[in-house]
């Protein structure tokens, strides 16, 4: 008897199956952190039973899960868009931070003298529009200079922090902060609405839906969707099609860089209330934001739970790290194996394996998977 | 005066070593076809694990063994998922980094802070070292940069001038091609990603165990990411990489010099960053060149 | 390496996902013969042979060399049994240089600097086959018919006793395919095998021995081409009597819809690839423009359509002037295009069929209104194209790589005639067809061409051309060989213009 595995190319994918292989990817994802910090010597059951405990677990896990889903819902949305056109913005990361400058500024020259009907508006604004430019310039490098989108975000990246570093211990040290490198605290006009015993911002989580919610409608529902999804899967056909690339490109990043913005204001208007470390006002939402997107299939609506799920593993692995004693870039080890199991799960959407046995030449019985 | 410029010199080289480690591996990786964005997590990872090595065996060299195997075994999954599976490029390369950086932060945490006792020996190449300025300058540094200098000339020529380079280069411009005339696209796509990792490995550990002799996380500051410019700054060719990888060397050489005189610390640190796409700015305004030189199917997965 | 001397191909099954390709197919041939495998496309002639060549496994069934069974899992397995093969689109890396090409893959030549020895082998080879190519040039610099012997030298190269050609004479030249006859005709002389592939019945008359005529992935008959004729070979081929006359009405062209002036247009790798190129192309008329792929035909296509920008010269439709306009406006005036590689160009195969169907009109109403696309108009639309253009989809909301090629072509077309156009650009349009597809797309052209719109029809299929055209072009090189009407003209001018040796000026004129 012998076993013939042969791989055949699916014609269509159901919307079950696609939801059975992602939790099945997830599940092996699980059980690769799991065997992982085995080898470190930790009880894997312990570990991940205290990240789902800290994350979905406890009230207050909840709404800390809430708070970081924000951040993650509006950079995975805006993330999905640009994907989707197959442009690689790794830079929410920097696209948030400028945003988050922006935003600051406003709060910390307009807010003493505006009351905050005016002043949120416009840092959400200020914010958008942050993120925009530092969104628009890789957008312009690539279609103007064909750079490479996944290196100038990036490098854009390094660059917004370094700015942003140079403004915190330079010319925006706090005058009340004893030379530690915050701005000072922002007036109570800018600073958003916390949910009673967590630290949901309402009002950016409202934005955060209801964004979801328009961008999902501008890619299935608009011209300018359609435009940037033919981009995406057929570059030359787009082209024959009299598609405009410049334009579509710099729009959509102005987009995505402009979510990522906004998720910036979020996290100093909302939480700190002050300017500070770069790793501070993102625990590296950016970077998770492209697993948000690629878990949730490029879908904005989808992101919603995608990015609260992603964020109950920040939180869950803050919860770890501190009663395990582990450094902070544990988390970046769940996020590297969750995302390689999702795309090894794509293998097994779009083929199907056919197991047939065989005795010598007789026929044999097949069974697809 | 002449100390001071021998100085910067040596360290310009110095610096310009990891990268033009990092630059081989990623155009011999390239070249078949494979585009990895990893390099910053490979380099990391071995970084921390020629550091521990060393650390706990007292042994620089073992330290770069081990540094070089661990990139070629997380390079593996990357093979693995763009070749075998072919799944999308970016996207596991992104996922590679991540996981590099991931548990490059795990394992090197209680070492954080201690310096190492040991380390790699700068070596006295007879009568060469002793030419003046260029002698000190070239001739008496440590393994890594005579490893990478002969890594570089060796490339050059196994592309070149052997049937192996043809045979790399054709899986990168015309995969089926290549499978009709019986090469093994797979299989040669798969060891020049290994072969890649293998050199970001090194890169790393020559971060832990010559540039800075310590670990710290974060320690390839982008790094890897600089690589993948470079490599397409250097259009793919392996002697091309030495200018631009010891070109960025002074960069980051740059930023000590500077420091005196009072220029923030933080705007220095962004020149590397700032010169990366200067250069792929730059590189743009020739783009047809640079589009005949990459490799035709750069980063397309080849599914029978 | 033994010599093949017989080869036999016994009970060979191949499914792909929706077809089979291959049933049951037996095949033999021994050396020193001349095999033709006739076949409509998408008969599976290729499919056999990619299986004998080991690009494909097998479902079933067993390839016999000498006698023996033989197990080829990849195309090294039966390099190293002697099988060598030329495929229609050749297997060359166009950056390389012909000896690179020949190089690789090829075990034999030195580790280091295996260069040298290739060369002073080809050099060899070249004299004793009548072979002549440049070692040194890289490959996009060669013509088609060259590219072709360095695929010939390659197999030859390995040692190759059976060879096998696919399709070969559809890039060239008629006095280009006379050459490869003579070199196939010597090499049978020399104990080679060679198989030769092909849907067009006279090349396989006059250079193969044997044939073995394939219809729907099943063997329908096999003869000596001594003992056959071109009508029983088409009706084993088709399964029908194929009635190919096309009735094509006597109409007097109207006004010029498309007038090209001094057009100059670069390639892709700034070389000039349309030269000083002037015509035009009335209401009510077929412009038919012959010649191999490769002199121009894609950048003048192109340049027309908005998609490359044109060195000099002007382009005019409808008497406005649209050089260098952009594409999305050019559509907008009225001219359609049916692109060659229409998998790549003309449709976006991973999304659905009703999103395919208004790819260049989905920013116009009445698909689009105010902010959003009108989905219901748009699935009406579709639902209308695949109607009346016959196209076989279970439904307008799968994906559009779900549709066979041919299904495919009926949908662009469809697409493309649907806005009412005043010019057709058609290239290749029947490229690869089945022959119920390729008739039903030539009728639409010609029904179309009544109702009174243009067309600049660009095809390799001289067939083609002449059932379909009012008056007839070749390029060459970037320029016209001549602009003649389709009564004044034979197939042998029209052979020996393809190959640049002749000019032909319209008589009366």
């Amino acid at each position: 008897m012998k076993l013939f595995i042969k791989v055949e190319r699916r014609d269509s994918t159901s919307i079950p199956l696609t939801i059975a292989v992602i939790l099945l990817s997830l599940l092996i994802g699980f059980c690769l952190i799991a065997g992982l910090l085995a080898i470190q010597g930790i009880d894997p059951l312990f570990a991940l039973g205290k990240i789902f405990a800290g994350s979905f677990g406890r009230i207050y896990g909840i709404g800390e899960t809430i708070t970081k889903g924000i951040p993650l819902i509006l950079i995975g949305g805006g993330l999905a868009l640009a994907f989707r056109a197959k442009f690689w913005n790794i830079g929410a990361e920097g696209q948030l931070l400028s945003g988050a400058i922006l935003s600051t500024w406003i709060a910390l020259n307009w807010a003493p003298h505006l009351p905050a009907v005016i002043v949120i508006p416009l840092m959400f604004l200020a914010g958008f529009l942050g993120g925009a430019v530092w969104g628009f310039f890789p957008a312009l490098f690539k279609v103007r200079f064909g750079v490479n989108e996944v290196i100038s975000t990036l490098m854009m990246n390094y660059i917004i922090a370094e700015f942003l570093n140079m403004l915190i211990l330079g010319p925006w040290r706090g005058e009340s902060r004893m030379g530690f490198p915050y701005t000072d605290s922002f007036p109570p006009s800018a600073t958003l609405y916390q949910l009673p015993n967590s630290r949901v911002h309402l009002f950016t989580l409202i934005l955060a839906l209801c964004f979801a919610f328009l961008l999902f409608l501008l890619i299935y529902r608009t011209k300018f969707g359609y435009e940037v999804r033919v981009i995406g899967e057929n570059r030359d056909a787009a082209r024959y099609a009299g598609i405009d690339f410049f334009r579509n490109t710099i729009i959509l990043m102005v987009i995505s860089g402009g979510m990522a913005g906004m998720a910036g204001v979020g996290e100093v208007a909302g939480i700190h209330h002050h300017l500070t470390y770069p790793q501070m006002i993102s625990s590296g939402y950016g970077y998770t934001g492209i697993i948000v997107a690629w878990l949730a299939k490029l879908n904005p609506l989808l992101a919603i739970i995608s990015g609260l799920f992603l964020a109950g593993i920040l939180v869950g692995g803050d919860a770890v790290q501190i009663s395990l004693g582990l450094p902070a870039a544990t988390v970046h080890v769940f996020n590297g194996i969750l995302l390689f199991s999702l795309i090894m799960g794509d293998y097994f959407l779009l083929n199907r394996l056919l197991i047939t046995i065989r005795r010598d030449r007789a026929e044999g019985r097949t069974g697809g998977v | 005066m002449e100390s001071v410029i021998i100085s910067v010199l040596r360290r310009t080289i110095v610096a310009g070593t990891p990268l033009l480690l990092g630059t081989l591996g990623e155009i011999m990786t390239e070249r078949s076809g494979v585009l990895n964005l990893g390099i910053e997590g490979m380099m990391a990872l071995g970084a921390v694990s020629g550091f521990i090595v060393t650390y706990t065996t007292g042994e620089p060299w073992f330290g770069l063994t081990t540094a070089l195997v661990m990139g070629m075994l997380i390079s593996s999954l990357h093979a693995f998922v763009s070749v075998k599976l072919g799944g999308n490029q970016v996207v596991s390369g992104l996922a590679l980094t991540m996981l590099g950086l991931g548990i490059s932060g795990l394992w090197g945490k209680p070492f954080i802070g201690k310096p190492l006792a040991v380390k790699m020996q700068p070596i006295h190449i007879p009568v060469l070292g002793d030419i003046p300025l260029l002698g000190e300058v070239l001739f008496r540094q440590d393994a890594f940069f005579y490893i990478a200098v002969v890594l570089g000339l060796c490339f050059w020529f196994l592309l070149s001038h052997t049937r192996w380079g043809i045979e790399i280069r054709s899986v990168g411009e015309y995969p089926l091609a290549s499978e009709t005339q019986g090469i093994n696209v797979h299989w040669v796509r798969f060891s020049c990603v290994l072969l890649g990792g293998a050199l970001a490995g090194m890169a790393g550990a020559h971060l832990s165990l010559s540039y800075s002799k310590s670990w710290t996380e974060g320690i390839t500051a982008g790094r890897g990411w600089i690589v993948i410019a470079l490599t397409i700054f250097s259009l793919w060719r392996p002697l091309r990489a030495f200018t631009g990888a010891f070109l960025f060397g002074g960069i980051f050489v740059l930023q000590y010099l500077l420091q005196p005189l009072g220029i923030s610390p933080s705007f220095l640190a962004m020149l590397p960053y700032m010169a990366t796409l200067g250069v792929l700015i730059a590189g743009g305004v020739k783009r047809e060149r640079r589009r005949l030189q990459e490799p035709a199917m750069l980063g397309e997965p080849y599914v029978r | 390496m033994k010599k093949i001397l017989s080869l036999k191909m016994e009970g060979i099954t191949k499914a792909f996902p929706g077809v089979i390709a291959n049933r049951g197919i037996c095949l033999s041939i021994h050396s020193g013969e001349i095999l033709g495998l006739l076949g409509e496309n998408g008969a599976g002639k290729t499919t056999l042979m990619n299986i004998l060549y080991g690009l494909y496994r097998p479902d079933e069934g067993t390839i016999l060399i000498n006698g023996e069974p033989v197990v080829l899992n990849s195309p090294r397995d039966s390099i190293r049994m002697g099988i060598g093969m030329v495929h229609q689109h050749f297997m060359l890396i166009q950056n390389h240089t012909v000896a690179e090409n020949i190089t690789l893959g090829y075990k034999d030549a030195p580790f280091f600097f295996p260069l040298r020895e290739v060369e002073k082998k080809l050099k060899g080879f070249s004299e004793l086959y009548g072979l002549e190519v440049s070692a040194r040039k890289a490959v996009w610099q060669l013509s088609a018919g060259e590219q072709q012997r360095v695929e010939i030298i390659k197999a030859l190269f390995r040692g190759a006793h059976l060879l096998i050609l696919d399709e070969p004479t559809s890039v060239l030249t008629p006095p280009e395919t006379a050459d490869l006859f003579e070199i196939l005709k010597r090499m049978a002389k020399e104990g080679h095998s060679i198989i030769f592939i092909s849907h067009k019945l006279e090349e396989i008359l006059t250079l193969c021995n044997r044939v073995v005529v394939l219809r729907k992935g099943e063997v329908v008959g096999e003869a000596d081409t001594r003992e056959v004729d071109k009508v029983a070979l088409a009706r084993m081929m088709v399964g029908r009597d194929i009635v190919f006359d096309l009735t094509r009405k006597k109409l007097t062209p109207g006004d010029p819809v498309l007038e090209v002036d001094n057009l100059t247009v670069r390639g892709d790798r700034g070389e000039v690839a349309v030269r000083e190129l002037s015509f035009s192309v009335c209401r009510r008329e077929i412009l038919g423009v012959a010649g191999i792929s490769g002199n121009g035909q894609r950048e003048l296509v192109e340049a027309i359509t908005g998609l490359r920008p044109a060195d000099s010269g002007t382009v005019r439709v409808a008497g406005r002037d649209v050089t260098n306009s952009s594409a999305r406006l050019i559509s907008d005036y009225g001219v359609s295009h049916v692109p060659e590689e229409r998998i790549k160009f003309g449709v976006v195969p991973n999304i659905m069929v009703y999103e395919n169907c208004i790819l260049k009109r989905h920013h116009r109403p009445p698909f689009f209104r105010g902010l959003f696309l009108d989905y219901d108009a748009v699935k009406e639309h579709s639902s209308r194209i695949l109607k009346s253009f016959k196209v076989a989809a279970p439904s307008t909301s799968v994906p559009v790589k779900n549709l066979s090629g041919g299904n495919i072509q009926k949908l662009i077309l469809g697409r493309e005639l649907a806005g009412e156009p005043c010019l057709l650009v058609a290239a290749h349009p029947t490229y690869g067809l089945d022959v119920g597809a390729t008739e039903y797309i030539r009728t639409q052209l010609l029904e179309h061409r009544e109702r009174g719109i243009s067309v600049l029809l660009i095809s390799e299929d001289l067939e083609e051309i002449f059932q379909l055209s009012d008056r007839i072009a070749v390029m060459f090189k970037g320029e016209f060989m001549g602009v003649i009407p389709a009564g004044e003209v034979n197939m042998e001018d029209i052979g020996l213009m393809m190959a640049g040796s002749k000019r032909l000026e319209a008589r009366g004129k």
